[in-house]
């Protein structure tokens, strides 16, 4: 459809633009990137025939844009501008009905009825048929983007260039545009040339990407080869992590912005810890990066409360999340930064330890009752409930995991609570074989995120080997505990 | 239901105003005809119209001074009012369309300057032509301007080949003080002439006759009908160069079209009245107020608005300190500011 080969030019004499090639084809959503003065708006520019360059070729379906007239490029492609002036106020329809303006013909052009047609429905699909008889100084950025966008549908063309379309539009209309237009690419063949400023919209919606630095081809390709760690910091100069979309397979760029005040990190230890017969608490000062099972604050996230809180052996609530969260809040925790766990054993049974490791450290806290021990691994179904026998486990690292780290933390704490079990010889009571564990554990891995980088926890690190041990050696004493308390009542 | 109420009301409103400025018009005519030293009755004015239009039809029943006074004096210099005043309009309208500046006017070119210097050249050194004797001034005068509105244009493509309005805007006011400039020489040079020189610099229409609305009005039929014709590309200039060209509005060369006819509208104007100030400024403002500035319907309506403005500011000119005569341009700026300081203050008020 679009063919641009090898253009070279600018605005003067130093090109800004310099041997840049692509293709575009029918009914394809094309992404233009780049940081500020990379090029983007001059090459749109090129394309939409506003700016002349000095060598290489345009060509859209087979023909030199030099050799169109102004309204048959007009009718072929529109532009919807990044900013557009306007001296006087004309009405929305006014505004709308221009966009016809290649399609008529004669001295005096007068709307036909297919015109009126066209301009009611393009006024339709972008919801401005409300402010139809309104001037566009009346209306708000966003309502004004729509109007051009609008406009420029009026053209019927089979191009459309954008020059950061979501410039001015709220998050839900930012969205609806860019649906549109992808749906407009699929169903009616409407190719689409976007500059884009957010990477994430962009790598979410194009089909492919071109990447410009500095007037030159960073890489042209698909979203996902062109979104990457490492290119954008390079070529953005800008500190960034790279982030799977939890929907969609796209990736997605996350800022990292400056840390200031870092001495206000602290190191995670028992001194935190405070202990009462309703409920075991840590309150970090900052923010800690965790994976857990609990009933608030669970998968990946950010909390800087950790409750495991005792509930009677007759807990028996419908929704125990919400009870949970209102429970939490009526003791002036907030639930969305609170990693919140329940248990019915005697809090006072609890075990922890801190310990310290070369460059890294941890602490270890476990609660643990197997009333409900299970052997997993038989495949048969529990009614689970909140009877005493529930082993939660928290695990604080002082330093920086990755991922990666994150996964294999929890393995290796489960491996070394499984073995702890085997310790006791606890058995699956319906079974009678060796239990994995109770039907509610839970598990917490909070990380400071400060330090040293640990990429690993596989149990044969530093550190899988430091988890190994103190969930090990915690849960055999809190275990040890639970059975002296049990023994004796 | 409120919808189509309004754009059935807005849609009769564009109607409403042709027929209420079409009918202003008309009064106006009469009324500059009819007012003056000898009052003369308007039946009587339409008979004498009429019967000089067709041929045949009697007036025996008028009295032949009337008639004199009707034909020769008073209905061409109200004409030649009205089509001064509908054709700064119409080019004002233009020019601030075509180059996003609510503050252009029909002079801003310079096209004006031009025409004024051919003027005062022609009175400084009294040059009277063979064969055209009086009528050397405005053609001395349309001639000035034509080169001058070629001299702007050929000027600014040559400093920027795409002609950006804002390159034309500067080059037009670099002529005109150019050519103001050589005004001023000239009257700070001249001595009888003087009085001569500042009264066709004020502006005037009186002392013209029908040779003069001949002049005048060839010019105003091909500069409105060339303007009218590029209504919709006006339309799309104003929101920019660039978002014109994106439209299918081949700027260039429409461009050079629209600044040539409101050139050839605003030199004849000035030509056979001098620079009145004001009108082409500020009518096509009053216009865009009440009725959009949507230019299909601003050049025609600013004709007629504009017409029928300086045929009543003449009409003041001429009986308030009766029987001398105030300069026409005194009066457009008397009448026209205050009237318009009201409707803008009144349109900022209700959006606010």
């Amino acid at each position: 459809m679009i063919d641009v080969k090898k253009i070279t030019g600018g605005y003067s004499s130093k090109p800004i633009l310099e041997s840049i090639s692509f293709e575009v084809d029918k009914g394809e959503l094309f992404g233009v990137i780049g940081p500020n003065g990379s090029g983007k708006s001059t090459l749109l520019k090129m394309i939409s025939h506003i700016l002349p360059f000095q060598k290489g070729e345009i060509t859209i379906k087979g023909k030199s844009i030099r050799t169109y007239n102004a309204k048959e490029f007009a009718r072929l492609v529109a532009v919807l501008p990044q900013t557009t002036t306007q001296t006087f106020s004309y009405t929305v329809r006014e505004t709308v009905s221009l966009g016809r303006y290649a399609h008529q013909k004669g001295l005096f052009q007068s709307l036909t009825e297919s015109d009126e047609a066209i301009i009611q429905d393009v006024m339709k699909q972008t919801g401005v048929d409300i402010y139809e008889n309104e001037t566009i100084d009346e209306l708000s950025g966003g309502e004004r983007q729509r109007v051009f966008l609008a406009q420029a549908l009026a053209q019927d063309p089979e191009v459309l260039l954008l020059d950061e379309p979501t410039n001015h539009l709220d998050l839900a209309y930012q969205k609806e545009l860019l649906d549109v237009l992808r749906s407009w690419t699929k169903e009616k063949d409407l190719t689409v040339i976007s500059i884009f400023h957010d990477l994430n919209l962009a790598g979410l919606y194009c089909d492919r990407l071109l990447l410009l630095q500095d007037g030159k081809t960073e890489i042209c390709d698909s979203p996902n080869k062109v979104i990457k760690k490492e290119r954008i910091e390079e070529v953005y100069h800008a500190s960034i992590e790279e982030y799977p979309h939890p929907k969609v397979a796209k990736p997605q760029m996350m800022l990292v912005p400056k840390t200031v005040n870092k001495d206000e990190k602290t190191q995670i230890d028992e001194t935190l810890l405070r202990f009462t017969n309703e409920k075991i608490t840590l309150e970090a000062k900052q923010s800690l990066r965790t994976m857990s099972s609990g009933v608030t604050g669970s998968g990946f996230g950010w909390n800087h409360l950790f409750v495991n809180r005792y509930v009677d052996k007759n807990y028996n609530v419908d929704d125990h999340k919400q009870e949970m969260e209102a429970y939490l809040k009526s003791h002036g925790f907030h639930p969305d930064d609170t990693v919140g766990m329940m248990t019915a054993v005697n809090l006072s049974q609890v075990a922890y330890q801190f310990i310290h490791e070369e460059g890294f450290s941890g602490l270890f806290v476990v609660t643990a009752g197997v009333g409900n021990a299970v052997d997993s691994t038989l495949g048969v179904s529990r009614v689970p409930g909140y009877i005493p026998g529930t082993i939660n486990i928290w695990v604080f690292i002082n330093g920086e995991l990755s991922e990666e780290a994150y996964i294999q933390a929890v393995m290796t704490a489960t491996e070394a609570k499984v073995k702890a079990l085997q310790n006791f010889k606890v058995t699956d009571p319906e079974s009678n074989t060796l239990a994995t564990g109770t039907s509610t554990d839970s598990i917490l891995i909070a990380a400071t995120q400060a330090g040293a980088k640990l990429t690993y926890a596989g149990s044969a690190t530093p550190l899988g080997q430091m988890i190994g041990k103190g969930v090990f050696k915690c849960t055999k004493q809190a275990l040890m505990n639970y059975f002296n308390k049990e023994v004796k009542s | 239901m409120e919808k189509p109420f309004i754009q059935k009301f807005s849609v009769k409103s564009k109607a409403v105003a042709y027929i209420i400025l079409i009918l202003i018009g008309g009064l106006a005519v009469l009324t500059g005809t009819s007012i003056g030293t000898v009052s003369v009755p308007f039946l009587d004015i339409i008979k004498i119209i009429i019967s000089k239009i067709i041929p045949g039809v009697s007036i025996d029943s008028i009295d032949s001074m009337y008639v004199n006074i009707v034909w020769n004096i008073r209905l061409p210099r109200v004409l030649l009012a009205g089509f001064v005043g509908a054709s700064l309009s119409i080019a004002g309208a233009a020019f601030q369309g075509l180059l996003r500046n609510p503050l252009a006017d029909p002079y801003t070119l310079g096209v004006s300057s031009g025409a004024s210097v051919g003027a005062v050249v022609t009175i400084f050194f009294g040059l009277s032509f063979p064969f055209i004797g009086s009528f050397t001034l405005p053609l001395l005068s349309i001639v000035a301007s034509f080169i001058t509105i070629f001299v702007v244009l050929y000027f600014a493509k040559r400093i920027d080949r795409a002609m950006r309005v804002e390159t034309i805007i500067l080059t037009g006011v670099i002529f005109s003080s150019f050519l103001g400039a050589l005004i001023s020489l000239m009257i700070a040079l001249t001595g009888e002439e003087l009085r001569q020189i500042i009264g066709w610099l004020l502006g005037s229409v009186s002392m013209r006759g029908w040779d003069h609305v001949k002049i005048i009005v060839p010019f105003f039929l091909i500069g409105s009908i060339l303007l009218l014709v590029h209504a919709k590309e006006l339309n799309a200039m104003s929101f920019g160069e660039d978002h014109a060209k994106h439209i299918g509005v081949d700027v260039e060369r429409k461009k050079m079209n629209i600044l040539i006819a409101g050139s050839i509208l605003t030199g004849a104007a000035v030509a056979v009245s001098g620079t009145i100030g004001f009108v082409g400024l500020v009518i096509p403002h009053f216009v865009r107020l009440l009725w959009g500035p949507n230019h299909i319907h601003l050049l025609p309506l600013s004709t007629l608005a504009g017409g029928s403005f300086l045929i009543l500011a003449d009409l003041v000119s001429r009986t308030i300190i009766s029987p001398s005569e105030l300069p026409i341009g005194v009066i457009t700026a008397l009448i026209g500011a205050p009237i318009f300081a009201v409707i803008l203050m009144k349109s900022r008020m209700e959006r606010s």
